[in-house]
């Protein structure tokens, strides 16, 4: 049962081994057919590429960037996804004790709530150019919201892979669009492997396996944006979360192919990575500085970054190292620190992961990892409201009174403060 | 001792168009080094030159990843299943 045929009105890139460099034709698959390495779609270099005058006029949505993405012809689908904020964050680099810090806040990414928008954006329009039906994913949560929502909108069915035992806010916020949610016992590694076989069993589009090379494209638009908000030019450094570890590496690819394209100038910014303590395998291959990952078993609150078989764990552990970035792992205290931390600084109110990259980038300024000088991105990659969990468990108790102004004039004394304070706490 | 090896499409294509094997040994690499003996164009995709698993490749033991438990070095027993996926995403 393989639905596969290529429609004529458009195109997706042919793709290239990152391993062997064997260039194959465009196509539903991920893996090379000599050597079984990771496949990423190929750019001809002598296209020609939009100055900077000429994107900023486009419509403001990842699509701007089109020439740096896999589609060849007009995307059908999440034709509204990305361009998401580039907020300051002075109070949020005082506290990390660095010059200046940003926040790219994925966390009001159109429609879902979630970098993963980008990565779909990208490969459900991929799935619609070879005439599929169906899309899929396996997912922590965020990435099952994103092909839920766009599925819906597109028109296609979805089939959706998650472990069995995902937040609440994250099964509701999937299966609000109608999909086909399958919970799955186990870890999402063993969903992720379920979900490898299934794409070669029955050839739907699923977005993070046999569209893989299209979907991690998306990811690039991130490191797009922030050059283009910046004024079009680079920070020093940059901070994401790892779970398959895909991000990290489209960042530093997205801020390689605009100083390619002469867009920006000047160094490469360092990349950073964020794990939790409890699945930090790409962390652990940068401390030891090894070539291979070793597989964890996850034990972690950060459900969204909880994979411990990275696919691209080793592709992110060079790109750190040879940027001059680094890695840190965060225990689950932290992370919620890390989550209040945030909100408390910018007004931005990030689920698990962000709470995890937000730690991260304190315990890397204060291992001296990241400089006093350093400019900052912290890229906040989902919405707070998805995983409330986490903080309800850390949340003092909230005062009740009776709706009497007396009672408030008490309470303010009492707790000498500011009245707008009360709710913060 | 023979165990069952699940073949993605891209291997089957090189062990005659079979996506389940029959295969004996006492660990996975034993049951792996069987195959590759018995198809000559599938061994390259099995395991690289110095007979180790490569990084895009991943062999599971009744469904445990086997880089948790020995790696090639794992044993098999009567009627296990190993299956190899290549490359699995992030999510």
């Amino acid at each position: 049962m393989i639905e596969r045929s290529l429609s004529a009105h458009q195109g997706v890139r042919s793709q290239r081994c990152r391993i062997c460099g064997v260039t194959s034709q465009p196509a539903p698959e991920a893996i090379c057919a000599e050597c079984l390495g990771p496949l990423e779609p190929v750019y001809d270099p002598d296209r020609p590429l939009p100055a900077p005058e000429e994107i900023a006029r486009r419509p403001p949505t990842l699509w701007r960037y089109r020439e740096w993405l896999p589609l060849t012809g007009r995307p059908l689908h999440a034709t509204e996804a990305g361009w998401t904020p580039l907020v300051p964050a002075p109070a949020l680099a005082r506290a990390l004790g660095i010059r200046w810090a940003w926040v790219k806040n994925d966390a009001v990414s159109h429609p879902s709530l979630s970098f993963k928008d980008r990565v779909v954006a990208t490969s459900i329009n991929a799935a619609a150019a070879f005439g599929m039906s169906t899309v899929g994913c396996a997912s922590t949560g965020n990435l099952a919201n994103a092909v839920a929502a766009q599925a819906a909108a597109a028109g296609l069915r979805a089939w959706i892979f998650v472990p069995d035992d995902l937040e609440p806010g994250k099964i509701i916020g999937t299966s609000v669009y109608g999909p086909r949610l399958v919970r799955v016992r186990g870890t999402y590694d063993d969903v992720n492997r379920l979900c490898a076989q299934v794409a070669d069993h029955f050839g739907w589009g699923i977005v993070n396996v046999n569209l893989r090379g299209y979907y991690g494209e998306g990811s690039k638009t991130m490191a797009f944006e922030i050059a283009e908000q910046l004024g079009w030019r680079l920070p020093d450094a940059v901070i994401a979360p790892m779970a398959g570890g895909s991000l990290v590496t489209k960042l530093h690819k997205g801020f390689g192919e605009f100083l390619d394209a002469g867009l920006v100038r000047g160094a490469p910014p360092r990349v950073y990575g964020a794990q939790a303590a409890g699945c930090a395998p790409i962390v652990r291959l940068v401390e030891t500085g090894g070539d291979r990952i070793q597989p964890e078993r996850p034990r972690t609150i950060a459900r969204s970054i909880a994979i411990g078989n990275p696919a691209d764990g080793g592709f992110a552990a060079r790109v750190l190292r040879e940027t001059g970035g680094w890695a840190a792992a965060v225990t689950d205290d932290d992370l919620i620190a890390g989550i209040r931390l945030l909100a408390e600084t910018t007004g931005i109110f990030t689920e698990t992961a962000g709470g995890v990259t937000v730690a991260a980038a304190r315990a890397l300024a204060r291992a001296g990892r990241l400089r006093a000088d350093d400019e900052l991105v912290l890229c906040i990659t989902s919405h707070g409201l998805k995983t409330v969990e986490a903080v309800a468990r850390a949340r003092e108790p909230l005062p009740i009174i009776d709706p009497r102004l007396g009672a408030v004039r008490r309470l303010v004394e009492s707790l000498d403060d500011e009245p707008s304070k009360l709710e913060a706490s | 001792m023979s165990v069952t090896v699940h073949l993605p499409a891209v291997l089957a294509k090189l062990a005659d168009g079979r996506r389940a094997l029959d295969a004996p040994g006492a660990t996975v690499g034993q049951v792996v080094a069987h195959l590759a003996a018995l198809y000559p164009d599938l061994a390259p995709r099995l395991r690289d030159e110095s007979g180790r698993p490569y990084e895009f490749v991943t062999f599971y033991l009744n469904d445990e990843d086997i880089r948790l438990d020995g790696g090639f070095d794992a044993p098999v027993s009567d009627g296990d299943e190993i299956t190899i996926v290549p490359a699995i995403a992030g999510g």
